[in-house]
């Protein structure tokens, strides 16, 4: 045992120190900036009346994916506004020399997809993005954040970031999950156990048996929505999983480099001994499938459960919060979610869009068909994702479902692209948050599994998946 | 930076970035002009007229610098559009019992002050609101006071750094930029030993 034990967290923010003083917050180093077309325009306008470049173009990487339709991509984006922002950012890359995927480019897609698809997100690294989904590439042992367009700017001048240490939080999730419960079910059941604030000012560490026992799609999967528990990030310590994921990818060093840096990553797990500042566990042999009934993700239930009641809620200000939640989406306390008739599917997002939700999804659809009065929409996280489904013919399966097979990009997550709800329609939906109009105005969400939306596309209502199983 | 002004007041908790600014909006590559779509799902009927029952619509609201909210204002995403918004609407303070990170972050970044005062004092504020809605506070930064005529006087917390910036008008960027020598050396120390990105 190491004489100062250290948490992975407390390693990689102490391996980026640039400078630290009494007078200000600490200079930590960037290794990875992610960029996208709508937090960073206004950076580059900074950047632009400063008369100053990039510092370090070559670790940054660009890509547009929340502006973008996901119609073919022959034809034209119709909307001006959302044109004129994603070709903004293709001058700001051009003219800045930053590597990027475009809108036409094969391998563009969601920013928190095609880092880890390219290997552009590695263990150890300080990762950040202008976008709270950032947590992701915590999948891998690296500390990623979201941060502001001031921050952005930050970056791109300087590579640096002014920041206050958080504090380090254990989710120690052990046991094994059951047939039909899966890591969205994890992070929900967390955001439902700590609510959505319960994780600020921390970084979580998830731990523990059953977060080994995920595949790297599904540790994303759990990362990702640190942020709907209130955590700017989310890592799990890499192991032998890590490694083969990563063996091989674009942009990861090959031969010797490689020995070097796995030798480097093997450094990084929690010392045994070292502490942390809060601690959560899960159970995960006990967790069902989870699902969302109100307004913010913490709002959540297992599938089998009934809508709480605001009267059995004390403290006055947490129960408007619940009779407002429920008014927006028209639910009654009390009864069970499970048979609430629904309007749309979507299946994607930066929580729910890899291979292996698309292959989860398609397991439930195939030999079915969706419901005649649910729209499905199916869109894969990126366009690399989406050749690899096709050749295996998952396209056919949703296709012959009954549902609509996309191009890459953020889509009904966001609603700012063209794919939204319309007011009072109710989705399941794979995607990260469950806010008012977040998916649409005045349309209403529930978060669930990819294999949870599948079978409530066949059913037509909210679905246990395991009675389809 | 002090400030005396009535107070506006949201009491929902866990108000997300989506409702402060809906996404929709976030396809402008500008920073201005987003006063008025601040809460603008809340704030606008669906043919654009403004509802006249919400808050932010009432002349005293669009005249007051300060928002009470509830727990964890400024949820979500990231989008500092959030905090653009606010202050051009014209706000220059929002209490609550707690910010989400993010929001906090980009709200020093732009001269939005994030109160975070206890429970106890955000109901003591309530009360003292619903017995005098036209009730005004004051807001010192350099001395970290707020206080109310007759409500006690709060020491609130502020980051050192963030105060100073604040005060002083200084600007991040150009800060950082004094350090280009470390960031230089940190540079040639981490790449010279370890380069994990094959470009």
């Amino acid at each position: 045992m190491p004489s100062n034990p250290r948490t992975i967290i407390q390693k990689v923010w102490d391996n980026h120190i640039v400078a630290e003083s009494e007078a200000a917050p600490a200079l930590l180093f960037i290794d990875m900036h992610l960029v996208h077309e709508v937090t960073s325009p206004q950076a580059f306008a900074g950047l632009r009346q400063r008369g100053i470049k990039v510092r370090r173009p070559d670790l940054t990487f660009a890509t547009v994916d929340h502006s973008t339709p996901t119609t073919p991509r022959n034809l034209p984006i119709l909307d001006p506004i959302a044109a004129t922002q994603v070709a903004q950012m293709e001058t700001n890359a051009q003219e800045f020399g930053i590597p990027y995927f475009g809108f036409q480019n094969r391998d563009q897609g969601i920013c928190h997809v095609i880092g880890p698809e390219n290997g552009l997100t590695q263990p150890g690294m300080t990762l950040v993005c202008g976008d709270s989904h950032t947590a992701t590439h915590g999948a891998f042992g690296a500390l990623a954040f979201g941060i502001g367009t001031s921050e952005v700017e930050m970056v791109l001048a300087t590579q640096c970031l002014l920041q206050k240490q958080s504090k380090s939080y254990e989710v120690r999730v052990d046991g094994t999950l059951k047939n039909g419960v899966t890591a969205k079910d994890i992070i929900l059941a967390l955001c439902a156990k700590i609510g959505i604030g319960g994780g600020t000012g921390c970084v979580f560490e998830f731990t523990g048996s059953a977060i080994r026992a995920l595949s790297m799609e599904e540790r994303m999967t759990v990362c990702n929505m640190s942020i709907e528990a209130g955590a700017r990030a989310g890592l799990i310590a890499p192991d032998e999983k890590t490694y083969e994921y990563l063996a091989g990818r674009r942009f990861v060093p090959k031969g010797e480099k490689w020995d070097e840096a796995v030798a480097h990553w093997k450094t990084l797990p929690t010392d045994e001994g070292a502490t942390y500042d809060h601690s959560v566990t899960i159970d995960a042999d006990t967790l069902e499938p989870m699902i969302t009934f109100g307004t913010n993700p913490g709002m959540g239930i297992a599938i089998t459960g009934t809508v709480p009641d605001p009267a059995n809620i004390a403290d006055p200000l947490e129960r408007e919060s619940l009779r407002k939640a429920l008014a927006y989406m028209a639910l009654e306390a009390g009864k069970p979610l499970a048979g609430q008739k629904i309007d749309v599917v979507f299946i994607g997002s930066c929580t729910n869009s890899r291979l292996s939700d698309l292959r989860s999804a398609a397991s439930v659809l195939k030999g079915r068909k969706v419901n005649s009065a649910v729209r499905v929409l199916v869109v894969p996280g990126s366009q690399e994702i989406k050749r690899q489904a096709e050749a295996e013919g998952l396209h056919d399966v949703f296709r012959a479902a009954g549902a609509e097979w996309r191009e890459a990009g953020c889509s009904m997550c966001i609603a700012m692209n063209g794919d939204q709800l319309s007011p009072g329609q109710y989705s399941v939906s794979t995607s990260n948050r469950n806010f008012e109009g977040r998916q649409g105005k005045g349309g209403r969400t529930f978060l669930a599994s990819p294999l949870t939306a599948a079978a409530s596309a066949v059913m037509g209502v909210v679905t246990d998946v395991r009675t389809m199983l | 930076m002090k400030f005396e002004s009535t107070i506006t007041q949201i009491q929902t908790d866990n108000i997300d970035t989506d409702q402060i600014i809906p996404a929709r909006f976030l396809k402008t590559i500008s920073k201005e002009g987003l006063g008025d779509q601040l809460f603008f799902d809340w704030r606008y009927n669906a043919d654009g007229s403004p509802k006249p029952d919400f808050i932010l619509n009432s002349d005293k609201a669009k005249a007051s610098k300060v928002l009470l909210a509830g727990d964890n204002f400024g949820c979500g995403s990231s989008r500092e559009h959030a905090p653009w918004a606010l202050t051009q609407y014209g706000f220059q303070a929002v209490i609550s019992t707690s910010f989400a990170d993010i929001f906090k972050a980009n709200s020093l970044k732009n001269r939005l002050l994030p109160l975070v005062v206890s429970r106890e004092v955000h109901q003591q504020l309530r009360d003292a609101l619903t017995a005098n809605p036209d009730l005004t506070v004051n807001v010192n930064v350099e001395t970290q006071i707020f206080a109310w005529p007759g409500g006690p006087e709060i020491q609130f917390e502020i980051d050192a750094f963030a105060k100073h910036c604040l005060l002083a008008g200084v600007d991040e960027i150009g800060y950082v930029q004094q350090h280009e020598a470390q960031i230089a050396a940190y540079e040639a120390q981490r790449f010279s030993t370890l380069n994990t990105l094959a470009n």
